[in-house]
């Protein structure tokens, strides 16, 4: 495993941008390693999105703002526009194919579209959308290990929300599931 | 036993004042640092402390001034434009040389500005603030994880040197997350005898107070504050240095931008260019010592700040003219990228090497 | 009222009774107040009261900034000299964090009724167990006769030396009233110091605002009439019948609330 990985989750505020950066953070936190979340501030604020950074590392985090990512998740087609450019060649883009028209014609990363909004109207929970993008990114990148992620569920979600726990644990078990096939297919 | 836990700054830094025996905090919402106010308010009750929303900043900081007159553990935090309002009860808290600890959470000015970080308000707090001949000890965290540790320090210095501490962060390590170890803490006994708790029979009145009408006894007052300014510039001075040991170029960066500014080192020596950093923990008192012998080893340096320049100011006070001295900063909310910063050392080097 | 009390006492022969001294809380020193001032009589009644109770050892006072900034010079208690306005600010974190101490601020119309009416109006609205002894002598003193928010229509001072046009600065401040609609406030009173009897009532009055203290009713106010010759510009007696034929008909005298009666409202007829 790699040791630094800087990702950057944007989208609309409401697709669970944050939390879906913050669980990955919980979840390197738990499996020890050194951590930094920060929220969209600063001015990538400008723009309509909501963002986060999400940096994990073996050895101490020095800037926690950072302008070129080894991932990036992407849930909408600002977004898009706003960080395909920024991540590193040989990096990572997953994005949310049905809110996305026009993904990046970038060749020199790897590029990854899953419909997982309706993959969650299909779970019964819209809010899950985020977790089954989660879930595919640690297909791909298995920065942390997923015990660890339903661990950090249990830290993310207010108790009154952890009946859905079970659901959080399947809807990234489904973003598995989909790059599975996809890269099968592929 | 220590506790490690995910938390934004803010946060972190309000579960430290709950660690440290703070008893008592005041304090008004402004963006970047509610959440210190909202986590205290739901978290200080149920350890009997008090939480009071004021009115106003200058409520909040003369609630500050009665609770440490009356000897207890006190603070308040705000952000740049709050923290203006705060400017004469600083001044009365320096005078009557009252223990306590204040926060500000810096986002960028002049007057309403953005809620977006800075690092403006470095003169504000570093030469004093308010009116009147005094200094704040002034803490810069760079990490979540120092957010949490100021606290503990802040208030043991407040007490040690019977002087306001402010604790100068910015927006962006107020909400930003990251892991934060809470080691057990024993509050040191001090001696508060000059507190107002009610004066019994077997000693003098205590009175709080900052008013010296009298010039001789004023001008008394004055040398005696100047004296402790002394010691603590003496004693207190906290830093941290990377990769100074071989370092050809300097860079001098503090809180989020020293984090910024370490990143464009490592981008800057892995291109071969040997840097290090130097980054003040207390910028006041400054660590004009430390720079000094290092501008005796280095080619020059480069101060980079989320302001126009001010810090930059102490290093050449520091420096003396040893060494050729740039600045780099941003502004207005706006931050700087590690490779921005980079391309910088590499012009720098560039002119170094051309000469 | 500059009496020494050293020569006082050594002028009493043993057999006599000391029918009348100072009291024990009150400081042994000069102040620096004019001749015919309120501020030094009600300094020796707030010092007879906490002598009566018996609770200099648990009354903290809070100074304001104005003449009566040097307060804690002359009181022999605990107190703490706030910035101009925020004594009710101060008081409330001392008496929040010590509940079972006596805790008063002493402010004059500057100090309250003008910089620190926030922090006044908000203190007596949370209901702070404080009392607030209000000094009102229509003029800001130490400064030297300017115009407060309390100086009567038409009065002249050195900042309305035409007279206080109300047009352009407002009627004068009633704070007693004011402060008396916040639920908050359970004691809330104006008295006068200019004659004998209203000095008795104006210490019942800081008597009774201790006892309901003890009970945590809320804040109460006593709001007392002050003299001030000096920036008046009048002789003590002047100053006096100024109070009774032109102040006490912009403020009237009398309680305006009392915590057993918490639905008095200001009324002419129970002023």
């Amino acid at each position: 495993m790699k040791q630094l990985e800087e990702l950057v989750v944007a989208g609309f505020g409401g697709q669970g941008v944050l939390s879906l950066g913050m669980t990955l953070a919980y979840a390197g936190m738990i499996d020890g390693k050194a951590i930094s979340w920060m929220p969209s501030y600063g001015p990538e604020m400008r723009g309509g999105t909501a963002n986060c950074i999400t940096i994990l590392s073996d050895t101490r985090i020095s800037s926690p703002i950072i302008s070129k990512f080894d991932s990036a998740i992407i849930l909408n087609q600002p977004s898009m526009d706003k960080f395909a450019e920024r991540v590193k060649p040989g990096g990572l883009l997953l994005y949310e194919s049905g809110n996305i028209f026009k993904p990046s014609t970038r060749t020199d990363i790897q590029l990854m579209g899953i419909p997982a909004t309706t993959e969650a109207t299909r779970l019964k929970n819209s809010k899950i959308m985020n977790m089954i993008m989660l879930g595919a990114y640690l297909q791909l990148r298995p920065v942390v290990k997923t015990e660890a992620v339903v661990e950090a569920l249990k830290e993310v979600l207010p108790e009154k929300y952890h009946h859905l726990l079970e659901l959080n644990r399947e809807a990234l078990e489904l973003g598995k599931k989909l790059i599975q096939e996809l890269e099968l297919v592929g | 036993m220590n506790v490690t836990k995910l938390m934004k700054g803010n946060e972190a830094l309000a579960e430290a004042a709950i660690r440290a025996g703070c008893d008592a905090y005041f304090g008004y919402p402004i963006t970047p640092q509610s959440e210190v106010l909202e986590y205290l308010a739901r978290e200080m009750p149920r350890h009997n402390r008090i939480v009071l929303q004021a009115e106003s900043e200058v409520a909040s900081i003369n609630m500050v001034y009665g609770a440490a007159g009356a000897g207890f553990r006190a603070m308040t935090s705000s952000s740049s434009p709050g923290f203006s309002l705060m400017q004469e009860g600083i001044s009365y808290l320096a005078g009557a040389e009252l223990p306590c600890l204040l926060v500000n959470v810096n986002r960028a000015g002049p007057g309403l500005g953005t809620i977006q970080p800075g690092q403006g308000d470095y003169f504000q707090a570093t030469k004093g603030g308010g009116h009147g001949d005094y200094r704040l000890i002034v803490l810069a965290p760079a990490s979540v994880q120092e957010m949490a540790d100021h606290v503990f320090l802040g208030f043991d210095l407040a007490d040690q040197y019977r002087n306001p501490v402010v604790i100068l962060s910015d927006g962006a390590i107020g909400q930003m997350m990251e892991k934060v170890t809470f080691k057990p803490y024993q509050k040191p006994t001090v001696d508060k005898s000059w507190a107002t708790t009610g004066k019994p029979a077997s000693r003098k009145r205590n009175a709080i107070s900052s008013l010296f009408i009298q010039p001789e006894r004023m001008e008394q007052h004055n040398l005696k504050l100047t004296e402790k300014f002394n010691r603590i510039r003496e004693s207190e001075v906290r830093f941290e240095e990377v990769n100074t040991d071989d370092a050809d170029y300097l860079l001098v960066a503090y809180g989020l931008s020293a984090r910024i500014a370490q990143k464009a080192m490592d981008l800057a020596r892995a291109k071969g260019l040997r840097v290090g950093l130097l980054r003040p923990i207390t910028l006041f008192p400054f660590p004009e010592k430390r720079l000094r012998e290092l501008a005796t080893q280095v080619q020059g340096m480069l101060t980079v700040e989320l302001n126009s320049g001010q810090m930059v100011e102490d290093v050449r006070l520091a420096v003396e003219g040893r060494v050729p001295l740039a600045r780099y900063g941003r502004m207005g909310g706006m931050i700087f990228t590690p490779e921005e910063i980079e391309r910088q050392l590499e012009t720098l080097f560039e002119k170094a090497y051309a000469n | 009222m500059q009496t020494d009390e050293t020569v006082t006492h050594a002028c009493v022969p043993d057999d006599y009774d000391v029918a009348y001294h100072r009291p024990a809380a009150l400081m042994d020193v000069n102040m620096h107040y004019c001749p015919g001032c309120a501020h030094s009589l009600v300094h020796k009644l707030l010092m007879e009261v906490v002598d009566e109770l018996g609770i200099q050892d648990q009354t903290i006072g809070v100074a304001p900034v104005g003449c009566s900034v040097f307060a804690y010079e002359y009181m022999d208690i605990d107190m703490q000299e706030a910035a101009h306005g925020r004594a009710c600010a101060v008081a409330t974190a001392i008496k929040r964090l010590m509940p079972d101490k006596f805790v008063f601020t002493y402010q004059g119309d500057g100090d309250l009724a003008a910089i620190g009416i926030a922090e006044t109006l908000h203190a007596i609205n949370r209901g702070e167990n404080i009392l607030i002894v209000f000094m009102n002598n229509a003029v800001y003193g130490m400064t030297s006769g300017q115009m407060a928010p309390t100086t009567l229509p038409g009065m002249k001072t050195t900042t309305s030396p035409f007279g206080r046009d109300t047009k352009f600065y407002g009627a004068p401040m009633k704070i007693a009233e004011l402060v008396a609609q916040l639920p908050g406030s359970s004691y809330v009173t104006r008295q006068v110091v200019n004659s004998a009897h209203g000095v008795r009532k104006t210490k019942q009055a800081l008597l009774k605002a201790f006892e309901w203290q003890k009970q945590n009713t809320g804040t109460c106010l006593i709001e007392i009439i002050g003299n001030c010759p000096s920036n008046w510009r009048m002789t003590p007696l002047e100053a006096s019948r100024f109070i009774d034929e032109e102040m006490v008909k912009a403020f009237p005298v009398g309680d305006i609330k009392t915590p057993d009666q918490p639905s008095l409202e200001p009324t002419p007829e129970n002023l």
